[in-house]
This record gives structure tokens, C-alpha cells and sequence, in this order.
């Protein structure tokens, strides 16, 4: 019965080709477009996100100054009638660092779902070039806790990360600082602290991270180097940063953390507000674009299968004269519709593949060192493709099932009688 | 001759039945078409309706078709009652009892003459296809069409398209044929051609034919005429006479 139906439908549609190419090629366009949108716009989305864990934890633990602490006038006289009011009250002379931090790092390495733990002292530094003063940083590390979670190794333009191990008086310095400085791998620096002291230390490295933020004053040393320096024990921490399974997750893991274990915790969604900001901007983008294409293809499916549905007017008659019911014939022009939406979305996946690969080979040159990468970045994500074909099928069904309604409604009398 | 008649008329089988149809017609103002038709078609009978324009033929016939289910009174076709069954049903019933002549062929374009004649076949379904294809050109041979099966509908001439139309209204062998107007647009061959096809298949085959006409000539050849006036029946016809006179 079906099969009957079918013929009808492929006989229309076969009758009038140029019509039903151009209704394909409407459909064929909307979804190709949609391809192409998401596959660039995600593949951005995807290089900045990446970009951003190069130089940003999942999350990172720290302290902050405390600033709001209870004067001692305060706490004192706080539920007698006096009125008290500190001005200007500044925060204690304290180091700021992590308290427990042995303590703290042994218990996230036991955490599931954490899959990074890496322990720093930060400072910043002075890099005494002649009588120039380079402002930077200097961060103690455990090179192989950094590497696993920042990918350190393939950020090592020359030298060896491990040289490290090797010289206590050694860094790996920002490849932006190093050309600054004039610096090549084997020569000797000489750093300030804040506090004063004077070290020299040998750069046994250059890396390259693509972030100028970090690249441009970052140098990489031992934990233990950075605490000499500072003039502070073993124990002391500045920061722990974390890699995490579920990385959409880590505003509510950082959250947790933090009240865990009464510092402060940061997620890279909020180190990175811009960046998030505009991956949603682009996303909405592309919701948007695609979403108006396939809309226009379904009015112009909506139109053709119109003007058809009028044409037949007396075709329909006559079938439903020699007993095809309205279900017939609601089949017969939705299956019409189905067979345009489902071609034309298999050639606009096509299309959109087509048109997504020539961009991924398109030259990409940014100014500055800001990102590596020298081919615009597209995301061939197989799952576009099948949201395309499913759209491009739903969007011709549902324009195709009010044409093929007012069809299965048609009085035949009033045609049959002429 | 008279032994045909027999043969028609001795079994006293009505194949169709109406009483007390009634309809109304709303717009533009309330206006009675139809004024209590009651009336029953015998098997093998071939039936004309005749009447001024206006009179309320054509409505009837397409009440009898089941296509108009707007009216009062009630429909048995075969035994079966039709009115208040569903469209569905109806349309499951019309493919395989009632077979349709209109004045104009109303062949679908895009197909060829074949398959126009296969289709109402393909959707009934109770043959193979190879045996539907077999059929329909039984059919068309029977009509003298069969040169043209695979042609194009729209390529044949006036009086070819109407005998293809004939042919697909056969193809479902029904228990009822009905034309309005079949001749309508047909010259006096041509006419003569359909009017003998259909006087053949009354007889012969002893289906139902009931057609809605203008043409004089065509309703007094056949076997019965029902006059109508003003949505009345005013004269059912005398089928002995007419009968023995055909």
C-alpha cells in the first residue's frame, strides 16, 4: 500500500525536477552553512579553550591577602554600646602562603576525579639585564607535576626541561623574556627579589607557551630554588594547581575545595571570563545563523510543496475519488517533502564538509606570537553532520506537513463536479 | 431479448438502496436540493438520472458516491450500510466497489496510461503487481486503448482519454459504475463508442451503472431513467419497457 504511495511520490517528484532541485538546494545550503559554522566556530572555540589550560589550571588554590580581618578594637568592645570604627587598618605583615600544603596536596592526590596535582611558589623578580630591569616571575615548580598538567615539554623550544634536575641554579626561561634579555640557552641571569636578594641562575631552557602574558615574563625553576631565594622552608606553597575529569564542572569543585580547606580556589572558567564569554558569543552565533538558514529552507519547502499541493488539486480529487484515503495522501506529499529534506541534507553535509576542509587549509597568521598555530582551526566533529541531516529531515517534515494536510482535506466534489 | 430481462431482473437483488435522502444547501441562503429520494438500482441495471440543470442529479450522484457524506436519509451499497461509517472506510469501500466516469478524464498527467489504470489496483492491493499490470490491459483492450498503454495520459486524444478513464473506473471489477456525464465531452463516435461499452458491461458482466446525463439519446437507450425536478423524483422509469426496447 505503501509502496504505492511511494511511486506517486517519486512520479511527482520526478516530473518536475528543476522544481524539486531548487527546494533540495534550499535545504542543501541551510544545512551545508550549519556545518561549516559549527565546525569553524568550535574549532575557535576549542583552540582558545586549549590556550587557556596551557596557562590556566582547571583550578588553582591559593591565598589572598586578608584584607577584611576584625580589628582588635572591634572584637573587644563588639556587643557593648560603644560605636567602633577603624580607618584605614592594613593587613598583617603575613606570607602568603598556603598553610598545611603537604597536608592539603597529599589529600587531593587521594581525590577522584582529580587528575593533576602540582604544588608552586611563585615570587616576583627583577631579570637584571645590564643596568635594565625586566619585570617578571619566577616559579618553583615540580617539572614533572607542571608538565602533566600544562604540557611543558612541547612548550621547550630548546634545551631540556629535565636540565633542570641537574643545576639547582638553573630556570627555563619565557621565550619573550629570553629575546628581550638577548638570552640563549647556557647564559647566566642575574634575579631580584622583592626583598633584595641578588641570585644568579643559569637559563638551561627557552619555552614557548603562545600566551605573551606568560611567555614574556615567566621563568620556570625547582620549588626548592624559589623557597632559598625567598629565604622560607620547605613547607612553604603558594599556589596548587589541579587538573580535573570534569572540567565544566570545576566552578562547583572549586567551591567545594575551598571551604574544604579554607583557602582561596579559582576554576579557569572564572580566570578566563573573556575567553568563556566570547566561546558562548560564538556558539549562540552559530545557533542563530543556522537555525535563520534552515528556517528559510523550510519556508522555501513550505512554498514549493504549496504550488504542488495547488496543482494536483484535481490529481487529488481523482485519487481520493478511486479510494485513496487522506492518510494517502498526506504520504504521499510528506514522503515528497522527506525525499527533498533528506537529499538536500545529505549534500549540505557534503557541501558543509567540503567547505570546513578548504578552510582548515587556509593559511591562519595572527600578529604577534599570541597563538601558535598557522592553519585556521575547524572542528571536524562527526556530530554536526548527523544534527544536520536530523534538522534538515525535521525541518522539511514539518514544512512539508501543512501543504500535505490542506492536500488530505481537499473536497473532491467540489472539484469532481468542475 | 426478453430473456434477458429475465436474467436482469428475476433474481430482484437491489445492489443499491436510498430512502428518504434529504439535503440542504447553506449558502447563500437555505435551499432544500434534495426532498426525500428514495429509490433502489437493481444488479446489472443500467441506470440514467435525467433533469433541468440545477434539479439536484448531480448532487445525488455524488451523495450515492460517498464523496458528499452531508445529507439525511440512508446509503446501503452491497449490503453494506454507508451512511455514518468514516472516511477511511468510505474510501476503502470506494476503491473496491464503486467505480467513477466523469466528464472530464481526470487522468493523472505524469503517469502513463497503464498506470493510471493500475493505481486504483496498487492501492487496493489484492493482486500481485505483474497481475495488476495483466488486468489493465485486459481493461484497456476491452476499451480498444491497449496500442496506447504506454504512453504518456496527456499525449492521447479526447475520446482515448475518456476511454482510459473507463478502463481504470473497471479495474477493481466494481459492483457500481458511476458516470456523471460521461459522454459530456465526447463527439456522437466517440459517444456511441462509450455508450456501448457501458451497455456491454451491464449486460454482459452485469455490473451497476448508474450515469447522470443531458444527452437524450443516451438516457432513452438505457435500460432505466430516473427524471428528477426540483430535488424530487418525478418519474422512476419503467425498466420492462425500456429494457425490452433497447
Amino acid at each position: 500500500m505503501f509502496s504505492t504511495n511511494l511511486q506517486i511520490a517519486k512520479t511527482h517528484l520526478l516530473a518536475k525536477k528543476k522544481q524539486t532541485v531548487v527546494a533540495m538546494l534550499g535545504v542543501t545550503f541551510g544545512i551545508a552553512m550549519y556545518v561549516l559554522m559549527s565546525s569553524v566556530l568550535t574549532g575557535v572555540n576549542k583552540l582558545v579553550d586549549n590556550l587557556s589550560f596551557q596557562a590556566t589550571a582547571h583550578i588553582r588554590l591559593y591565598r589572598e591577602p586578608d584584607v577584611n580581618r576584625k580589628s582588635l578594637l572591634e572584637t573587644k568592645l563588639s556587643g557593648s554600646d560603644t560605636l567602633v570604627k577603624v580607618y584605614h587598618q592594613r593587613p598583617k605583615p603575613e606570607r602568603l602562603y598556603l598553610r598545611n600544603a603537604s597536608q592539603i596536596l597529599a589529600d587531593l592526590r587521594k581525590l577522584p576525579g582529580v587528575t593533576g596535582v602540582s604544588a608552586q611558589v611563585s615570587t616576583p623578580a627583577f631579570y637584571n639585564y645590564g643596568s635594565v630591569q625586566f619585570n617578571g616571575s619566577l616559579l618553583g615548580v615540580d617539572i614533572f607535576d607542571e608538565d602533566r598538567l600544562f604540557d611543558l615539554r612541547s612548550q621547550i623550544k630548546s634545551g631540556r626541561m629535565e636540565n633542570l634536575l641537574a643545576n639547582p641554579n638553573s630556570l627555563l626561561m619565557g621565550a619573550g623574556l629570553a629575546k628581550k634579555m638577548s638570552v640563549r640557552e647556557g647564559d647566566n641571569v642575574t634575579l631580584v627579589t622583592p626583598r633584595g636578594a641578588v641570585f644568579v641562575l643559569k637559563v638551561v631552557g627557552i619555552f614557548k607557551s603562545g600566551l605573551g602574558a606568560i611567555d614574556n615574563v615567566r621563568s620556570y625553576t625547582n620549588i626548592a630554588t624559589v623557597q632559598k631565594l625567598l629565604g622560607v622552608d620547605k613547607t612553604f606553597i603558594t599556589d596548587i594547581s589541579l587538573k580535573i575529569k570534569d572540567i565544566y564542572a570545576s566552578k562547583t569543585v572549586a567551591e567545594r575545595l575551598a571551604a574544604r580547606y579554607g583557602v582561596k580556589a579559582e576554576d579557569w572558567q572564572t580566570a578566563n571570563a573573556t575567553l568563556v564569554t566570547s566561546n558562548k558569543i560564538r556558539d549562540y552565533m552559530a545557533y542563530i545563523v543556522s537555525a535563520t538558514l534552515l528556517v528559510v529552507a523550510g519556508f522555501g519547502i513550505y512554498n514549493i510543496m504549496s504550488m504542488t499541493v495547488n496543482d494536483k488539486m484535481k490529481d487529488i480529487a481523482i485519487l481520493k475519488a478511486t479510494g485513496f484515503s487522506g492518510r494517502d495522501i498526506v504520504q504521499i506529499f510528506l514522503t515528497q517533502a522527506v525525499i527533498i529534506g533528506f537529499l538536500g541534507a545529505l549534500l549540505g553535509v557534503g557541501l558543509g564538509f567540503l567547505f570546513s576542509w578548504m578552510i582548515s587549509r587556509v593559511p591562519f597568521e595572527t600578529p604577534g606570537d599570541f597563538f601558535s598555530i598557522d592553519r585556521f582551526p575547524v572542528n571536524f566533529n562527526p556530530i554536526f553532520y548527523l544534527i544536520g541531516v536530523g534538522f534538515g529531515v525535521v525541518t522539511t517534515l514539518l514544512a512539508g506537513y501543512f501543504p500535505s494536510r490542506r492536500a488530505a482535506r481537499v473536497d473532491p466534489v467540489a472539484i469532481l463536479r468542475g | 431479448m426478453t430473456k434477458r430481462g429475465d436474467l436482469i431482473f428475476s433474481t430482484m437483488e437491489p445492489v443499491l438502496k436510498a430512502s428518504h435522502l434529504n439535503k440542504f444547501f447553506y449558502e447563500p441562503e437555505k435551499f432544500q436540493v434534495l426532498d426525500d429520494i428514495t429509490f433502489e438500482v437493481q444488479r446489472g441495471e443500467f441506470l440514467t438520472i435525467v433533469g433541468k440543470s440545477g434539479c439536484g442529479k448531480s448532487t445525488l450522484l455524488y451523495i450515492l458516491s460517498t464523496m458528499d457524506t452531508d445529507y439525511e436519509g440512508t446509503i446501503d451499497i452491497n449490503g453494506t450500510r454507508l451512511t455514518g461509517l468514516d472516511q477511511a472506510a468510505l474510501a476503502r469501500f470506494r476503491n473496491e466497489h464503486i467505480g467513477f466516469v466523469f466528464q472530464f478524464h481526470f487522468l493523472l498527467p505524469e503517469f502513463s496510461v497503464l498506470e493510471n489504470v493500475m493505481l486504483p489496483a496498487q492501492k487496493l492491493g489484492k493482486f500481485s503487481n505483474a497481475e495488476i499490470e495483466h488486468r489493465a490491459m485486459e481493461k484497456l483492450r476491452l476499451l480498444g486503448v491497449h496500442e496506447q498503454a504506454r504512453k504518456p495520459a496527456s499525449k492521447l486524444s479526447g475520446g482515448q482519454q475518456q476511454r482510459v478513464a473507463i478502463a481504470r473506473a473497471l479495474i477493481n471489477d466494481p459492483t457500481l459504475i458511476m458516470g456523471d456525464e460521461p459522454t459530456g465531452n465526447l463527439d456522437t463516435a466517440n459517444t456511441r463508442i462509450a455508450f456501448d461499452i457501458l451497455q456491454d458491461l451491464a449486460h454482459r458482466q452485469h455490473q451497476t451503472i448508474i450515469c447522470v446525463t443531458h444527452d437524450p439519446e443516451f438516457a432513452q437507450n438505457s435500460d432505466r431513467t430516473i427524471t428528477m425536478s426540483d430535488g424530487r423524483i418525478v418519474s422512476h422509469g419503467t425498466p420492462t419497457a425500456t429494457a425490452t426496447k433497447g
